[in-house]
């Protein structure tokens, strides 16, 4: 895309990117890191997640602010209006994932080091290696304009949904063979939510990126395989 | 995983407030326009739909003004400067020699960048057009007057002065009146240059408005160089740039998601 005549107009939308970026970076090292110190029972490391949202919820805010303000300034039309709603919309989901994340480390400090399944960990890490991949290629999609690359991750999260079902299963059946187990497993069992709703979020990334690329929304509802909620207690057992 | 075949759907094309069911009411075909010998306009076809707002945007010297200017025929005040091609209103060509000219200017008004008000009365200004074309008793003009001021959204602020002269009014009031004027002699097209490129922001968002009740009732052409204006006020919008139409169509797709790069970088202030 060339440059706009008024220059200062594209370092408002390059300062909009860069903040997206620098917050996609930091919420993808804190799904990391909270996902490891639940594995390696790593209290410092859990400390360090909760410790870097709030540089998260800061960068959010002035993304937000500095949107409206370009809203305001330039009255963005086409593709520079989309950029700049994109931007509020990408934000407001990168914000919560580390919202997620931190929820995760949070859980992981609650559980210190009870008893865990080395099979449930091993699905977990698992489901948030999938999710990562998700996370790192939206963010990629989103600064490279690549609007197949989003389609790919949109299309990529019905395997998330299908291994938290897989978890959610298995953890019941946990909780039902001994009550002691119901303490961790609810925390383990909020975490894999936890990943679940990230991959969505990612999603919700990759929406955007397609609408911000072509200026079309996807008309189509997204493949889901959660079926947590058709799970009953008994058929878990 | 199962396989998606992807529907994409442009919700913007389908909220797009123009209406290309309304019948077409002025039809451009082919239409060439010359100073002297520089061809100005070039092979020019535009649909204008009856009751829609349709908006000329382009950098300047890209022709709008032109275009404008061949629908009521008001260039032909020039001698060196001719139009060929159709231009057709209600399936007329109104660039045919046969057609009265000082009719087609009754039914195509035009107001422009610079309010015109003539020396004389604000009564008489409205008057002066009407009287042009028609004879009407005083009870019926006076009621013809009120009528054009009530829809030009200036009768309130006249009423009481319609003998004073119309260069006592403010420049945006004074805009009005041009519109009242025009108004009055019942066209069925109305041409607008610039209305509004010098007013304040609050005698603009009125003439706006004004522009946007006119619309039930007349086919209103504007040229613009306030994209947000554009934007706000028609249901179509006309990109041209060096005498050619770029794109045309629906104002909500043209400005959220264009077609054409070029329309893309105009409308986005990278180049003109």
């Amino acid at each position: 895309m060339s440059e706009h005549i008024v220059r200062s107009y594209d370092a408002d939308l390059q300062g909009l990117r860069q903040r997206i970026a620098e917050m996609g970076g930091i919420a993808e090292k804190m799904l990391v890191d909270s996902v490891a110190a639940l594995a390696r029972h790593d209290k410092p490391l859990a400390q360090a997640v909760i410790a870097s949202d709030p540089r998260l919820d800061v960068l959010h805010r002035e993304v937000e602010e500095n949107a409206i303000l370009t809203i305001a300034r330039r009255q963005p039309l086409a593709v520079d209006l989309r950029e700049t709603i994109s931007a509020i919309r990408i934000a407001g989901d990168v914000e919560r994932i580390g919202d997620l994340a931190k929820n995760i480390a949070k859980r992981a400090l609650a559980i210190g080091g009870d008893f865990q399944p080395h099979k449930i960990v091993v699905g977990l890490r698992h489901m948030n290696d999938l999710v990562m991949a998700q996370l790192k290629d939206v963010l990629d999609a989103y600064a490279q304009k690549d609007t197949a690359k989003a389609l790919d991750v949109w299309k990529r999260d019905g395997a998330i949904d299908a291994l938290y079902t897989s978890l959610f299963r298995e953890l019941l059946t946990y909780m039902m063979e001994d009550p002691r187990n119901i303490s961790f497993c609810t925390h383990l069992l909020f975490c894999a939510k936890n990943i679940e709703r990230i991959g969505d979020h990612t999603t919700n990334i990759a929406e955007t990126v397609h609408y911000l690329v072509t200026g079309e929304t996807l008309a189509i509802d997204r493949p889901k395989n959660d079926r947590s909620i058709d799970t009953s207690v008994e058929a878990g057992a | 995983m199962s396989t998606i075949a992807l529907n994409t759907s442009s919700a913007v094309g389908k909220a797009a407030a123009g209406n290309a069911e309304a019948p077409v009411r002025i039809a451009v075909r082919n239409l060439n326009f010359y100073y002297g010998d520089f061809r100005s306009l070039k092979d020019i076809n535009l649909d204008f739909y009856d009751r829609q707002v349709t908006a000329l945007i382009g950098p300047s010297g890209c022709g709008k003004s032109t275009l404008l200017r061949t629908f009521n025929r008001i260039y032909s005040l020039y001698p060196e400067q001719r139009a060929d091609g159709e231009i057709l209103l209600d399936g007329q060509n109104v660039l045919s020699s046969s057609i009265d000219v000082n009719e087609l200017r009754a039914r195509v008004g035009m107001v422009f960048q610079k309010p015109t008000p003539f020396p004389m009365s604000i009564y008489d200004n409205i008057a002066f057009g009407i009287k042009l074309y028609e004879k009407l008793p005083k009870s019926e003009l006076d009621g013809r007057i009120e009528e054009a001021l009530r829809k030009a959204a200036l009768w309130d602020e006249a009423k009481d002065k319609l003998r004073q002269s119309g260069m006592s009014l403010s420049g945006g009031q004074q805009q009005r009146l041009c519109i009242a004027r025009t108004i009055a002699q019942k066209p069925e097209v109305i041409l607008l240059d610039e209305p509004t490129s010098a007013l304040d922001p609050i005698s603009t968002g009125k003439i706006e408005e004004l522009i946007e009740q006119l619309r039930s009732e007349f086919t209103i052409v504007i040229v613009t160089h306030n994209m947000q204006q554009a934007a706000r006020i028609s249901q179509f919008t006309a990109f041209m740039y060096l005498g050619e139409v770029v794109e045309f169509g629906p104002t909500n797709k043209m400005f959220m998601n264009p077609a054409k790069k070029q329309t893309q970088d105009y409308i986005t202030g990278r180049f003109g």
